[in-house]
């Protein structure tokens, strides 16, 4: 509960006391297409504790953003979930009724989109938009309701809330849609906020706005996250921990300062080594060589192996899936210990 | 709005005291009303690119950038001051010869190819309407761009819908190579593409550089790539050059408060979590169609003092360094006391 | 500002798989791009199919029936349905089919042709008027907005009026007349069109302007116009045959649709084949055409389905 007034951190109603959040559990996604059938997620098994931010980091086509997708229950037409488990707080919301998922969503599950342009209703006010969710879902009153609009209008450092409660989202910058879009995110209490892009599309001197501001709401209410991008310097702003998707599959995860510093696995290592790096201004990027696999048709074994410097025999053949390490990581790569070494002679090199 | 030491040196390509304006409205009752209906997109700039160097123009939306690139390029016509090519004055109606030595690659590698026409179709075009290579050699020519830029002869035949965002990029870096241009305008090149493909691109770009010695105008929003390919850098900021200074000086000693706050917001790779303190900046930048007097930045600005409300600061340089221009009252001297969390970002080794 | 990242995910419908191979490789047809299996069109294969069966009548009408349209045969008026006359003939002897086919022939020619000018004229206006805009939009579209302020047939008949009746004068009214639809629809698919950064990139390139409208605007803009064309050419067979209703067409004995309508009314209590038919021809050869106008515009519709 947002303690009117209080302003102190105060956990979610409801919230697992330290426990696990979500856990996905094997999913996959298909989508029937007239090439084929695309497996846009491909067993992807995660979870996220009680106040933590999980970052899921991929390119294009990886598959995080159907992942997320799924979790929430919106996937396109095509799409379908055909294995696997959503455990929110232990219920499996891939085996509920459209109608449970429906008081669920929004209510203990809520989501920030890319573009707060197209995710606003053009025509409603915006204050009425933050107060919707607490009159469908915790059964509100328009005058309660509104109340609380204006309170987290406050909270996430809207100026001026009451003139600008009446206020279309036009009249709002890009900056300013992004946090009426948490205040939405947010109205309901959640337990957990999905995070899809919602900074990629900001400057950067909004973006570290809106970063900051995610990361005080969090440790303020406990609320968990799950934060899609494809900006590793961003997940490294805002998430305790991080997992990494390639191929429409997990391939690394583990606390964020590991696995972004220190990888265990060849992807991880590429994508790290072919960013700009503000800090490290190398003799020239190293991009990674090849394309990304087809979803249809994957390569045999490790997804990434035809592009990987590192690649045997086994890892055309083997499946590879996430295996648990000491020190909380994880990772696919059969011969991580090639990457690992690979890891120490880059940052050798940087010193 | 010129530099305080008079006319600068005569770059390959510079801009005087340009001016863009987008009418907004109705100019009749404008006038009728006194009003001024414009939108101020580039407000008196000063900028000369040097022959062979990479300058980057670093800004965030709305502050002119990409306008004025478009400006420098003979895209767009301006509406003060004069764009000159060596000395000599070009407008967006310029000779065929002044076009070819300004070419431009575009942000969306979506939209910036013919859907219709074929990568040898684009570029065999280019080469025959400026007699770039005798007719006979036009194709050979074609596939020796495409092997520039790293693209297999048989993609003449091909049209832009069977190639990926990376390759798209390429093909559009070939088209501008094509009339063997002396300066390529690159506007956010990268932005569209993977991160593992911008590397490609970027590794490129700097490698043309150094083989064809081409000048390189960058645009970005991306202070890492930047730092990563660009001699000196130019910070824009609601349609005005707020400090123009050699990359590594700008990065280590930032003189303008504008490009402190830039600095401070980058998000960075070894930084760790967040720790709630004041952001770089806060609040929006003011409308373009409202341009705070005086100082256009001190709405935002942690060290506005009154006379910033006044007075308008031009780009000054400091004897100690004749390179670095800055348009701050305050530049290369003690931050005033009221500056707090800005000054540390200037400490980034 | 920061980008979007705009690399649609690959195997997701409607993407681009990256070609990681040469990208000569056979070319990946995305879904909603051009040319969609154009024989899997129901609508379409119909309209070509009706449309098909009245032009091969039209064509080799001279060599299906062996009278002469013109031929009157004051002797034989008003027959029904025989063997020697198909549909019979009409007040003045003459055979109704053979004048049906001659008619269609006359009237279908007249509007293929006629559809061809104000395709041609309004495109280049519109095209000229959308890529400069200033005074010559601004001319080009108070002249459109005039003749759009007469409805159409008032325009078309007072023009046939003054030109005089005759093939000429009906080409010259459609033209007059017809051009401001193709104008307004290029203007505005060039509006949007010029400001894509492939023609930025051309303009950049040095070439010139009719180069860009000719080879770079109007091949991408052009589908709209030609599904638009198969619309006009009905609204032209309608208006022939109307302007022949009213004698204002070509003028008699020839043989015209429009002309049989009106000659047959007299006698449409008796024998009504002679109205009829000609106006059933119209309508069939109208819904077919209609029906390719829709096939097409589904083929070429851009974006997804």
């Amino acid at each position: 509960m947002i303690a009117a007034g209080a302003g102190g951190a105060a956990p979610g109603a409801g919230m697992a006391q330290g426990g696990t959040v979500l856990e996905l559990r094997d999913l996959h996604v298909r989508i029937v297409s007239r090439q084929g059938t695309v497996r846009a997620v491909d067993g992807v098994s995660f979870d996220v504790a009680a106040g933590e931010a999980l970052g899921l980091v991929g390119e294009s086509g990886s598959g995080k953003s159907m992942t997320l997708r799924a979790v929430l229950g919106v996937l396109p037409p095509e799409a379908r979930v055909t294995s696997g488990e959503i455990l929110l707080d232990g219920v499996n919301l891939v085996t509920r009724p459209q109608s449970e998922l429906n008081r669920i969503r929004g209510r203990k599950m809520s989501m920030i989109f890319q573009e707060p342009m197209s995710a606003l209703n053009p025509v409603m006010r915006v204050g009425w938009q933050i107060a919707e969710g607490p009159q469908v879902q915790l059964g509100f009153s328009r005058a309660r309701a509104a109340e609380r609009a204006l309170e987290l209008m406050r909270r996430v450092g809207i100026p001026d809330p009451e003139r600008r409660f009446r206020a279309y989202p036009h009249e709002f910058s890009g900056g300013m849609r992004q946090r009426v879009m948490i205040a939405i995110a947010l109205s309901c209490d959640p337990e957990i906020i999905l995070c899809d892009e919602p900074t990629t599309a900001l400057d950067v001197t909004i973006q570290d706005q809106i970063l900051r501001l995610l990361a005080r709401l969090c440790r303020e209410s406990g609320v968990s996250l799950v934060f899609v991008t494809h900006d590793l310097p961003v997940v490294a702003q805002i998430c305790q921990r991080v997992a990494v998707m390639y191929g429409a599959q997990l391939v690394e995860s583990g606390a964020v300062a590991d696995v972004l510093l220190n990888p265990w696995h060849p992807y991880t290592r590429g994508l790290v080594r072919s960013a700009p790096d503000f800090d490290y201004v190398r003799e020239s990027l190293v991009p990674i060589p090849g394309a990304p696999p087809s979803l249809i048709n994957p390569p045999p074994g490790c997804r990434f192996h035809p592009r990987c410097e590192f690649a045997e025999e086994d890892c055309r053949v083997s499946e590879t899936p996430l295996r648990l390490l000491p020190g909380g990581r994880a990772t696919a790569c059969l011969h991580y210990e090639r990457c690992m070494d690979a890891a120490a002679a880059d940052r050798a090199a940087r010193a | 709005m010129t530099a305080a030491d008079g006319a600068g040196p005569e770059g390959l390509l510079a801009a005087h005291g340009v001016a863009v304006y987008f009418p907004v409205g109705s100019q009749v009752m404008a006038r009728v009303q006194g009003e001024e209906r414009r939108l101020r997109a580039v407000d008196g700039v000063d900028l000369d690119i040097r022959p062979g160097e990479a300058l980057a123009l670093v800004g965030e939306s709305g502050s002119g950038k990409s306008t004025l690139a478009l400006a420098l390029c003979g895209l767009r016509p301006v509406d003060a001051g004069d764009i000159t090519l060596n000395g000599k004055v070009v407008g967006a109606r310029r000779s065929p010869a002044d076009r070819r030595r300004v070419q431009m690659v575009f942000q969306d590698p979506y939209s910036s190819l013919n859907p219709r026409l074929t990568v040898g179709g684009v570029l065999r075009e280019l080469l025959r309407v400026h007699h770039v290579v005798p007719r006979g050699q036009v194709s050979a020519e074609s596939k020796r761009l495409l092997s520039l830029v790293g693209l297999p002869e048989e993609a003449v035949g091909a049209y832009p819908r069977q190639f990926s965002g990376g390759q798209r990029q390429r093909i559009a870096i070939a088209r501008a190579l094509a009339l063997r241009p002396e300066v390529l305008i690159a506007d956010e090149p990268v932005s569209a593409l993977d991160v593992s493909v911008q590397a490609t691109i970027l590794n490129l770009l700097a490698s043309l550089r150094a083989e064809l010695g081409l000048s390189l105008l960058l645009i970005s929003h991306n202070l890492a790539v930047v730092r990563h390919l660009c001699d000196r850098v130019a910070v824009m900021y609601l349609g005005r050059i707020v400090e123009v200074a050699p990359t590594e000086e700008l990065f280590s000693e930032p003189q303008h408060p504008y490009t402190r706050a830039l600095l401070a917001a980058i998000p960075r790779l070894a930084a760790g979590a967040l720790d709630a303190e004041a952001p770089a900046i806060t609040g929006d930048p003011p409308s373009p169609l409202r341009i705070p007097s005086g100082c256009r930045f001190r709405t935002r600005c942690p060290i506005a003092q009154p006379r910033c409300e006044e007075e308008d600061p031009e780009l000054t340089s400091a004897a100690q360094a004749p390179e670095h221009l800055a348009a701050c009252h305050f530049a290369f001297e003690p931050v005033p006391p009221a500056g707090t969390g800005l000054a540390r970002a200037g400490d980034q080794a | 500002m920061s980008a979007i990242p705009l690399t649609p995910e690959p195997g997701l419908p409607g993407a681009v798989p990256p070609s990681a191979a040469a990208p000569g490789a056979r070319a990946e047809r995305r879904e909603g791009q051009r040319v969609r299996r154009w024989y899997n069109q129901p609508a379409l294969m119909i309209g070509i199919g009706i449309t098909a069966i009245f032009l091969a009548a039209a064509i080799a009408g001279p060599l299906i029936s062996p009278y002469d349209p013109n031929a009157q045969n004051l002797n034989a008026t008003l027959l029904g349905p025989s063997a020697h006359h198909l549909l019979g003939t009409d007040q003045l002897g003459r055979d109704v089919f053979t004048r049906l086919l001659y008619g269609t022939r006359l009237d279908l020619r007249i509007a293929f042709i006629a559809v061809l000018f104000p395709f041609t004229l309004g495109i280049t206006l519109g095209s000229l008027a959308g890529y400069f805009g200033g005074w010559v939009d601004t001319v080009v579209m108070r002249v459109v907005d005039v003749v759009v302020a007469f409805p159409f047939y008032v325009l078309l008949i007072a023009l046939v009026f003054v030109l005089g009746p005759g093939e000429r004068s009906i080409y010259i009214a459609i033209t007059l007349v017809g051009w401001v639809s193709y104008a307004r629809i290029i203007r505005g698919e060039i509006l949007v069109a010029k400001r894509q950064d492939y023609i930025l990139a051309a303009q950049s390139g040095g070439l010139g302007s009719a180069r860009i409208m000719r080879r770079h605007l109007l091949p991408n803009v052009i589908t709209q116009a030609i599904i638009y064309s198969m619309s006009d050419i009905v609204q032209d067979i309608v208006a022939i045959v109307t302007l022949g209703y009213f004698g204002l067409g070509v003028p008699p004995p020839t043989a015209d649709l429009g002309s049989m309508i009106n000659d047959g009314q007299n006698f449409l209590s008796t024998h009504w084949q002679l109205t009829t038919f000609p106006g059933l021809v119209v309508v069939l050869v109208g819904l077919g055409l209609s029906l390719i106008g829709d096939g097409l515009a589904d083929i070429l519709r851009p974006g997804q389905a």
